[in-house]
């Protein structure tokens, strides 16, 4: 140490910080390796008590989510030809056999299409509605931001009632279109606000100077504004995908057999009769994977700092 | 390369009125410099010629042709501004080949880059084309900023205090530069600043501006000379003209309420006797603060005077300048 700062954090305040982090960390994790772990146990192990640390692994867990399997007896069970495959050896040993796949790849894909397509929307959205507001002379434009707020000063499920109403009349219910929509909805004055937030940090100069380099105010907006707002609308998107991503209470209230998303059918796969926690936490893992994915992709464009010092201000 | 017309122009912004009834006409090939103080109006006469702001009021005309319903692109006119307005995603390079990519212009790939070599040269920014807009200095910004309206072959070029972020050695390296580019163009270019020095070595014309008013139009050495009012012969002048009561010094015409002083209107060694507050040793140059009559008084003197705190030094006035109780000029 050649100096010293009373800025700097010492020694001691350091390590203080670290484990506080460490420990946050730690416990917010758990749940998540909890159910990581429990995807590939046994049911017995699952449910055991106290809970098991070291294990077994198997992807039986897996495979049942996967599938729909029934129960056949042992003599039937030694009567058909050998397993063709290692998932079918796992059904198996548990007397049963694949009677076909089960709906989890279809309601995940549901959950892809909706959660990424009101994303895309809101944000989609968010941008043009958010520039408007931060650049031109929109006529009651307080009052109007003001009540886009509004729209989130109550839980979104307060609506239910009207909302399933209004889509059965529509004809919206259990279809991708409104699920989508409803989603949008719920966003749009997050992605509104914040984008605004982003863009009113953006010099106008920036644009001035293209308008006069010769762009249209729309090439202005796509060349200049939309690469310096790359930040905020990562982090717009991060947020409208978590929501409509997780969102489980008008998932189960409006789609079912064509449009239901993976939260409201991870629970159904609880099964009858066993308790399949393994199967259950296997569907949880994967349901985390893609906004992890879409989150690391887009971990870059989180951190700020990435336009300062361009204008003097 | 073209002539600016500006008939009755007035803009208001809420109720604070920036420009008020402008009439004036900038000659193809001249150089404009626009002083005032801030507020003056003159950086809202240069958004109005560009496009980016529309006039209340009266009619803007490039080569005798309106262009008030004109987007800013269609005028085909080039701005440096005061806050220079890199884009922070772009490299320099990409800064500079901006608008000649522009749908008005679609220049062809190899002239992009020769224009671009060609002004990094002049600007003295070769080794940085590769570097990204956000890690150049403020000074470097700058040049690129001026770069960026130089690469084209605008009719108008509008300079918005563009030296002044800068040190001074580069302000007069590029104050000659500007010059020099003025010149070999033959280009229009209307400038604003506050350094009367730009005013005075860079004009052809010089434009005073009074919160919203054109006070005075014409060549720099006239405004200096002959300015119409106290305001327009404050403007221009270092150090600045002494105002001071006229009947202070014998021979005042009738009328007259103010006396006007530069330095060179001030004889020493006859006259009132005043005295010495201060003298400044600037190296070139020394002022000189007199007392006269609880009157202060800035002038100039020898180099290498010998004068200090507490001398007496006879003046007297020599062809002033008077102004009468309003503040215009009288002849």
């Amino acid at each position: 140490m050649s100096g010293y700062s009373i800025t700097d954090p010492t020694r001691r305040q350091k390590w203080i910080a670290g484990t506080l982090v460490v420990l946050y960390a730690l416990i917010t994790i758990m749940p998540l390796l909890w159910i990581f772990m429990t995807g590939f146990k046994s049911p017995v192990d699952a449910i055991a008590y106290p809970p098991k640390v070291t294990f077994q692994p198997t992807l039986e867990g897996y495979v049942n989510l996967f599938t729909t399997r029934t129960r056949v007896a042992p003599e039937q069970l030694a009567a058909l030809p050998p397993p063709e495959t290692w998932y079918e050896a796992i059904v198996r040993n548990r007397n049963m056999v694949i009677a076909g796949p089960s709906r989890y790849g279809q309601r995940f894909l549901n959950s892809v299409i909706i959660g990424f397509g009101s994303t895309f929307l809101s944000v989609f959205l968010g941008t043009l509605a958010a520039y408007a507001f931060s650049r031109f002379r929109v006529p009651l434009k307080d009052d109007l931001l003001f009540f886009i707020l509004s729209t989130r000063m109550m839980p979104p499920i307060a609506v239910a009632i009207p909302i399933f109403l209004m889509f059965r009349t529509l004809g919206l219910s259990d279809t991708h279109l409104g699920m989508i929509l409803l989603y949008t909805a719920v966003n749009i004055s997050l992605a509104v606000w914040l984008l605004k937030g982003f863009i009113d940090e953006i010099p106008r100069e920036y644009e001035e100077a293209a308008l006069i380099d010769g762009y249209t105010r729309f090439q202005a907006f796509y060349k200049v504004v939309l690469p310096q707002a790359a930040t905020g609308i990562a982090s717009t998107a991060i947020f409208c995908l978590v929501f409509a991503w997780n969102e489980y209470a008008f998932a189960v209230l409006l789609t079912s057999g064509n449009a239901q998303t993976a939260p409201p059918f991870i629970p159904t796969i609880i099964g009858v009769g066993g308790q399949d926690w393994p199967a259950v936490a296997a569907g949880a893992t994967i349901f985390l994977l893609p906004v992890m994915i879409f989150t690391i992709l887009l971990r870059k464009h989180l951190l700020r700092g990435i336009t300062f010092g361009a204008v003097r201000k | 390369m073209a002539e600016v017309t500006l008939t009755n122009v007035s803009k208001s912004f809420g109720d604070t009125r920036a420009l008020d009834n402008i009439t004036m006409t900038v000659p193809d090939g001249a150089f404009v410099v626009l002083l005032g103080p801030t507020g003056a109006g003159k950086t809202t006469m240069l958004r109005l010629i560009s496009g980016l702001e529309h006039p209340d009021a009266g009619d803007i005309l490039i080569d005798g042709q309106s262009v008030v319903r004109d987007t800013p692109a269609q005028r085909d006119v080039a701005m440096v501004f005061q806050q220079y307005s890199l884009y922070p995603h772009l490299t320099v390079r990409e800064n500079l080949a901006f608008p000649l990519r522009s749908p008005v212009l679609r220049t062809p790939k190899d002239e992009i880059r020769r224009k671009i070599d060609e002004v990094a040269e002049v600007l003295s920014i070769s080794h940085k084309l590769d570097n990204k807009a956000t890690e150049l200095s403020g000074g470097e910004m700058q040049r690129v900023s001026i770069g960026r309206a130089l690469v084209r072959d605008p009719r108008i070029f509008l300079m918005d205090e563009p030296l002044s972020s800068l040190d001074a050695k580069l302000r007069a390296d590029l104050r000659v530069e500007l010059k020099r580019i003025q010149a070999s163009l033959g280009a229009t270019i209307l400038y604003v600043t506050h350094d009367q020095i730009e005013a005075m070595t860079m004009a052809t014309h010089v434009g005073v501006l009074d919160s919203g008013t054109l006070i005075q139009f014409g060549p720099p050495r006239e405004i200096y000379e002959r300015p119409v009012s106290q305001y327009a012969a404050q403007r221009l002048g270092l150090p600045r003209i002494n105002l001071l009561p006229a009947n202070l010094f014998p021979g005042a015409p009738p009328g007259a309420v103010t006396i006007g002083l530069r330095p060179e209107q001030l004889i020493q060694g006859e006259g009132q006797e005043s005295t010495v507050v201060r003298v400044e040793h600037l190296g070139d140059q020394s002022r000189l603060h007199l007392k006269l009559k609880d009157h202060a008084i800035t002038t100039l003197t020898d180099v290498h005077t010998l004068l200090k705190p507490g001398d007496s030094v006879a003046i007297a006035p020599s062809s002033p300048l008077y102004f009468d109780a309003g503040g215009t000029r009288i002849e």
